[in-house]
């Protein structure tokens, strides 16, 4: 019996399939497998875009290629005046996808939204652990359980979420993708069935695609949803074919195979823009590449070394070598595509003879030091080796004699987050929610020291203007304390700010609409391909 | 005949401990843990951290996990992925026909091309086609995988356009995998173009990882036939007035087989390491991109479960190739 049914559902996908014989499909060469398809329990990317920004919607969403917040299936909100209450009015009408394995009877309402942030939330709900191995990540470390007080259904098509305290953020964070809404009618049938592990194999939610199938590590197919709230899709098939070598996308892209793929290794980029049925679109990461001294270990500790060390890196030779032009120079811990950036910051100027006096008035002679170098490429720093080679050729030239240490990549990570940490270390941030305070507080924050805040630095003035502009409402008056917060950190130079790297994305001519999005993730919705 | 049998199936289980204490201590050996690798760059808290660990089961003390692991895979339970949350035999089975799929087309390729090749190579020993072989043979045998792989889909796919790049089939082909087995589900299909497509995308995979156990086989099969056509018995043979043809296939390459089969069996268990790399190359969704991944991600339960069952596979290739041996050469099994 369950082998007719495999079968019928399998004949049922092939005639939906073939009967789009002309169908318009989009062909997008993923760089990694889904973990899975709840987008609750993971932090990766590649997940996302698979999951999230496919099958899902939100409450809010990002504005398509901004870090702005527009309504999603939450058609309006309101903030109470302590900024502790926020009312959401859910937009009437909303469907969720029809499947070969549900049919939902209703439309989303609020109990759709309970459900999806208590299940992460609360510790006795039937789905907390609802599969072997989960734990929701994303839910935690921003710090949801401690910022929900309470989640209440004031009608069928309205829902308050109720702070313990003011957190400016909050709106910015329910566009992300752990807060994806799915459907509890369909978890009640999973939980009937005794089958809810499915709900991370066999997603359905409100977003612009239907998932179809997953042969695992190989294809994802998706339709597109035809009562998607903001409309169909103009194309009819999207396809996630994964291929994990960045040369093989390229080649696929070439061959036509695929019409648009990620990350290209920067050798082929120049090959690929000189192909005439291809384009290369690009764009300034939502990222920041850095190098954090320990600011509570002796020299370290003194302003005028960390300045001094800082004006003896050559930033120019760094984004040549290392990014191959893949990157622009950082002077704030903020990249420029992000509201608040303070572009009336000066850097410090690249000068070794300045920077040999500087450390010779600081009292500072034969000066040894660390560099960790991170041994795993990122988007904020494509070679981490190379780069502390190269700082280290520069400390050389004003006297400083440095070590290069690096380790396993978890290992790097948990070591290097020790407040007695010897050293300076290379490390980066990809932005989560486009929210300054997503940098600010989460990188330099006292709370953060020990954690994410690599440079260990506390500085009360600084703090000060971060925790206030967390509790401001308004995005005008956070702007100022954000740019005031900029210059103190110029001042205090915790961080040398290296550079923020430049996205590209390589797609056929035949394919438009396509808006590359500051926070890396990628989207399908809006995008045509021509025929 | 079966006491031989008996002898060798005894020496499967101390071989069998000896990899599950590799195998389990292996992932644990490298520095990290899964909890750490799941927040990514978010750090997490130590209390968040060791509360995890605690979950996972990760805190409890190795040698406990240790049995725990031994138990429950004796019982056929391999665990969960930490990663996707699914039963580690439940991806294995799934992925598994892929590889096999894969290593089957490349052993085929190396087998039909090797031996024959070996042959006359031994047959023509000195002149320009035995030079041209084994100078071939050992460029092959010392060719990095991947960038053979990349040489490959650049020419032939890329300048050429002749092979796919990467995958399993079309995209445009959608059918429910049945056996796993792309060319019989193709076939299965009864879609028009599937098969072909699917004999297309297996080219260029099969050659990459078929390349080094061809130079293994065909300078093997060579030095057997060499050291076989030089003994009495084939001389005899040739004075009986028997054709070349007799000689060499009836007489000579039957004990030259000997030695080339072990050759293969051994082979079998490098195949399956050649396939680690070239599925990451081509997008081939088998065991090998699937263990990959899952040591960057130490997902302990994948990497030693799937070392375990793959330990399991060369154990059992190899027992058959003892036997084998066993039908082929009497005086091993007698001794």
């Amino acid at each position: 019996m369950r082998m007719m049914k495999t079968l019928l559902a399998a004949t049922a996908l092939v005639a939906v399939m073939a009967g789009g014989a002309y169908a318009k499909t989009l062909v997008y060469c993923s760089p990694a497998s889904p973990e899975g398809f709840d987008p609750g329990p993971y932090t990766g990317g590649d997940t996302f875009d698979a999951a999230s920004r496919t099958v899902y919607s939100r409450l809010v969403e990002f504005e398509h290629g901004k870090t702005s917040v527009i309504p999603g299936v939450a058609e309006s909100w309101e903030v109470s005046e302590d900024a502790l209450e926020y009312t959401f009015k859910l937009r009437p009408g909303v469907k969720f996808q029809t499947t070969s394995f549900f049919t939902p009877t209703r439309d989303l309402n609020a109990d759709d939204v309970i459900f999806s942030f208590e299940r992460q939330w609360k510790q006795d709900h039937p789905w907390h652990a609802y599969t072997a191995g989960i734990s929701w990540e994303y839910f935690n470390s921003m710090s949801f359980p401690d910022l929900l007080k309470s989640i209440e259904k004031v009608d069928d098509m309205t829902v308050k979420f109720v702070l313990n305290r003011p957190d400016a953020a909050f709106l910015a964070d329910l566009a992300m993708d752990f807060a994806s809404i799915l459907s509890k009618e369909y978890a009640d049938q999973l939980e009937a069935a005794g089958t809810m592990e499915l709900m991370n194999q066999q997603p359905v939610g409100t977003g612009p695609f239907t998932f179809v199938d997953y042969q695992q590590d190989a294809v994802i197919r998706y339709q597109a949803f035809a009562d998607f709230y903001a409309g169909k899709q103009p194309i009819d098939d999207l396809i996630f074919a994964i291929t994990t070598d960045a040369s093989v996308r390229a080649q696929k892209l070439k061959a036509g195979e695929c019409h648009i793929m990620p990350y290209p290794n920067p050798a082929d980029i120049a090959d690929l823009q000189a192909d005439p049925n291809l384009k290369v679109d690009e764009q300034e990461g939502l990222n920041v590449g850095y190098f954090a001294y320990n600011t509570q270990q002796p020299p370290f500790d003194k302003v005028e070394v960390r300045k001094a060390l800082n004006m003896a890196i050559n930033k120019q030779a760094i984004l040549d070598a290392v990014y191959q032009g893949a990157g622009t120079a950082a002077k704030n811990p903020i990249p420029p595509t992000m509201w608040s950036y303070n572009d009336a910051v000066q850097d410090d100027p690249y000068d070794p003879e300045a920077a040999k006096k500087m450390l010779a008035d600081a009292g500072v002679e034969n000066l040894t030091m660390k560099i960790w170098a991170m041994p795993v490429s990122r988007p904020y720093n494509p070679n981490g080796r190379r780069m502390a080679e190269l700082i280290q050729a520069d400390f050389a030239a004003i006297g400083v004699t440095a070590e290069i240490v690096s380790m396993e990549w978890a290992e790097y990570l948990a070591q290097s987050s020790d407040v007695k940490r010897d050293g300076a270390v290379l490390l980066g941030w990809t932005g989560d929610n486009g929210d300054p305070d997503n940098f600010m507080a989460v990188l330099l924050g006292c709370d953060a020291v020990g954690g994410n805040n690599r440079a260990q630095w506390c500085n009360e003035e600084f703090d000060a203007l971060i925790q206030k502009a967390k509790l401001t409402a308004d995005q005008a008056e956070r702007t100022k304390l954000y740019e005031e917060a900029q210059l103190v950190f110029k001042r205090e130079a915790p961080w040398a700010t290296i550079a923020h790297s430049k996205v590209f994305m390589p797609m056929s001519q035949k394919v438009s609409g396509f808006v590359m999005d500051p926070l890396g993730i990628h989207r399908f919705d809006g995008v045509d391909i021509a025929e | 005949m079966l006491r031989y049998i008996l002898h060798r199936l005894a020496l499967v289980v101390p071989t069998f401990i000896g990899i599950t204490i590799v195998a389990f201590s292996f992932v644990r050996l490298l520095p990290g843990d899964p909890v750490m690798l799941l927040a990514g760059e978010r750090t997490m808290t130590p209390e968040r951290h060791a509360q995890l660990m605690e979950q996972f089961g990760f805190s409890r003390p190795i040698v406990v996990q240790y049995l725990d692991f031994i138990w429950s895979a004796l019982q056929g339970d391999f665990g969960i992925s930490i990663s996707t949350k699914k039963a580690v035999l439940d991806q294995f089975l799934a992925l598994f026909p892929a590889t096999v799929e894969l290593t089957f087309c490349a052993m085929a390729f190396a087998v039909l091309i090797g031996i024959p090749a070996g042959i006359f190579a031994a047959i023509k020993r000195g002149s320009w086609f035995d030079q041209l072989t084994m100078g071939t043979a050992l460029v092959g045998y010392s060719m990095p995988i991947f960038w053979w792989g990349l040489l490959l889909i650049i020419v032939f796919s890329g300048m050429l356009g002749w092979t796919p790049v990467s995958g399993r089939i079309a995209l445009t082909y959608f059918f429910k995998p049945v056996t796993g087995f792309m060319l019989v589900d193709s076939l299965i299909s009864g879609q028009s173009g599937a098969f072909v497509s699917a004999v297309r995308h297996l080219i260029l995979p099969s050659i990459v990882l078929g390349t080094i156990p061809l130079a293994v086989i065909a300078r093997q099969t060579r030095s057997a036939m060499l050291e076989v056509l030089g003994e009495d018995y084939v001389r005899t043979a040739r004075s009986k007035g028997l054709s070349p043809a007799r000689v060499v296939g009836l007489h000579a390459f039957r004990n030259a087989l000997i030695p080339v089969i072990t050759t293969i069996g051994l082979q079998v268990g490098l195949l399956l390491a050649g396939a680690i790399l070239t599925e990451s190359i081509f997008s081939w969704p088998g065991i090998g991109k699937w263990m990959v991944d899952a040591i960057g991600k130490r997902d302990y339960a994948v990497v030693q479960g799937g070392l375990l069952l793959i330990a399991l596979i060369v154990m059992a290739v190899n027992l058959i190739v003892d036997v084998l041996y066993a039908v082929v050469n009497p005086r091993i099994r007698v001794r």
